[in-house]
């Protein structure tokens, strides 16, 4: 028999996510998935799930949940403080939750998005091959409510407990490498070099479709309108307004504002747990 | 058919490449290009094609300089009339904004139909939510500006204008497109849960038919290679959450 999760305390806003559906962006399905992929890699290894089992992705705020038999969790990501049964409990290391017990997911003490990783994965039903809940199209479940139960695969066979997992230290500074393109020459040399040298902080609208920055704006050229063309992951879009956004996994497939540079994918995990108001700044990474 | 025309491939990032063409038929030329390369096994690997208005991103490739210079030397035929599956799409010409088309058309609100069908239609490219396409073939004269205030709710099989494109929104969202009528039961056009999730997807396509001159019951044999009817009758449409304006 295979386990539930009864949802005791939602928080902001938590999600099912995996390794996301890409290989749709033609039908007009974003990518969507975990946003800090490197996060719930390790946390299902050390539980020995597969790599890409989905998980809940929380929002500063965590979440509680309550099995119904007992599993093993691991909560990882953005550091907070970890409860089970109301005793303090392992954050970054796998523990056991015991059936009827509530595992409280605290705040984040730094970062953003906390990753529950369940020993058997989250097993909701998948869409086009991933159970990713995508905020901009709606595809996947729902955002857990209070009350929601989750249910849990076969847990795999116990793994050797580690003792200790390298999880990076969330950045008092987030420095994003960029590649100028494809619409860099919508831009005069002074825009770009505002782009590469100048102190942007991230602002409170971001989410999972776009890292939104705040700082000076990037003056295009002309105000033509660019037809709708394809979007890839960690684009630098420029709105009207001028402020760099950075999109992340739930960014539409396509758009029609130019995309200054690109953020290479390794770098948006760092994006993604980097709190409103973390100074950015974006650096030349070449061509 | 080839002379005039420019490619130019801008770089995306370290894994992607924008191939920019010269007008819309081109565009459509070379993203069938691509599909053929790709059928054929002659592509590196690529794992998105997502064409656009005059652009084609291949997408998750490993070595996109290497690409660009290979695809400058593309030979790159014009895709014909009558190439790929068509799909039928019924419409009741019903919507709200059919008397502002039919002034800017210059016609009689009862002609707005009859104008709509008589040209074929094929999926340029789509976004703005999944299963959503951007269908070119309406003449220029026929084009027409998006309304200057949208609405916050349009239903799902509103079938729609703005600039050169028409479309069928698969489901309720906001949108600022001129509103010429309704698909009746809008479910084909979206459903995750069918091997081809999307109807109209880049490349196909389509021709609008008058929504009362079809019997009631779905004709057992479509036209086209489009599945229909795939949906079990007590599916609700996907309830979307889309969150940004583009359609």
């Amino acid at each position: 028999m295979t386990a539930e999760l009864t949802t005791v305390r939602s928080g902001a806003l938590t999600t099912v996510q995996d390794a996301g559906r890409p290989g749709h962006a033609h039908l007009g399905v974003p990518r969507s998935g975990a946003l800090d992929a490197p996060a719930v890699r390790l946390a299902n290894r050390l539980l020995g799930n597969d790599p890409d089992a989905a998980v809940l992705e929380t929002t500063l705020t965590g979440c509680a949940l309550r099995p119904d038999r007992d599993v093993t969790v691991v909560v990882g990501g953005a550091p907070c403080p970890v409860t089970v049964g109301g005793r303090p409990a392992a954050w970054g290391l796998p523990v056991r939750v015991p059936a009827g017990a509530v595992l409280d997911v605290g705040t984040a003490t730094a970062g953003v998005r906390s990753y529950v990783a369940v020993a058997g994965g989250v097993a909701v039903e998948p869409v086009l091959g991933s159970r990713s809940t995508d905020l901009l199209s709606g595809l996947g479940p729902d955002p857990l409510r209070d009350g929601d139960v989750v249910a849990v695969g076969a847990a795999p066979r116990p793994v050797a407990l580690p003792v200790a997992a390298p999880w990076p230290a969330p950045v008092a500074e987030l420095v994003l490498p960029v590649r100028l393109g494809p619409r860099a020459d919508w831009f005069s040399p002074a825009a770009l070099h505002t782009l590469t040298s100048a102190a942007y902080r991230v602002s409170p609208h971001s989410n999972r479709i776009g890292l939104r920055t705040e700082g000076p704006p990037l003056r295009r050229l002309s105000d033509g309108e660019l037809p709708s063309e394809g979007m890839v992951l960690g684009a630098v879009q420029v709105p009207p307004d001028g402020r760099p956004v950075v999109f992340l996994h739930d960014h539409p497939t396509t758009g029609g504002y130019p995309v200054v540079a690109v953020v290479p994918e390794p770098a948006l995990a760092a994006a993604a747990q980097a709190v409103a108001g973390t100074p950015v700044r974006f650096t030349l990474a070449g061509r | 058919m080839t002379s005039g025309r420019s490619l130019t491939a801008r770089p995306a990032g370290r894994h992607a490449l924008l191939v920019e063409l010269s007008d819309a038929e081109h565009t459509a030329a070379f993203h069938a290009e691509v599909l053929r390369r790709r059928a054929a096994g002659t592509l590196p690997p690529v794992a998105e094609v997502v064409p656009g208005a005059r652009t084609v991103l291949l997408d998750g490739v490993p070595d996109p300089q290497a690409l660009a210079r290979g695809v400058v030397g593309w030979e790159v035929p014009p895709v014909p009339a009558d190439d790929g599956d068509v799909v039928e799409i019924p419409v009741r010409y019903d919507g709200p904004d059919l008397a502002d088309v039919a002034a800017l058309w210059g016609v009689a609100p009862e002609e707005v139909g009859s104008r709509h069908r008589a040209h074929t239609y094929r999926v340029a490219f789509c976004g703005f939510a999944p299963g959503f396409g951007y269908l070119t073939g309406l003449p220029p004269r026929l084009h027409v500006p998006r309304r200057s205030t949208p609405r916050t709710r349009v239903p799902a099989g509103a079938v729609a204008l703005a600039g050169p494109y028409s479309a069928v929104y698969p489901r309720a969202t906001p949108g600022g497109w001129q509103l010429i009528g309704t698909m009746p039961d809008p479910r084909p056009l979206w459903d995750p849960a069918r091997e081809r999730a999307a109807l109209l997807t880049p490349g196909t396509r389509v021709r609008f038919v008058a929504a009362d001159a079809r019997p009631q019951d779905p004709d057992p044999a479509p036209s086209g290679g489009a599945p229909r009817d795939a949906t079990p009758a007590d599916t609700a449409p996907a309830a979307g959450a889309g969150t940004e304006a583009g359609a």
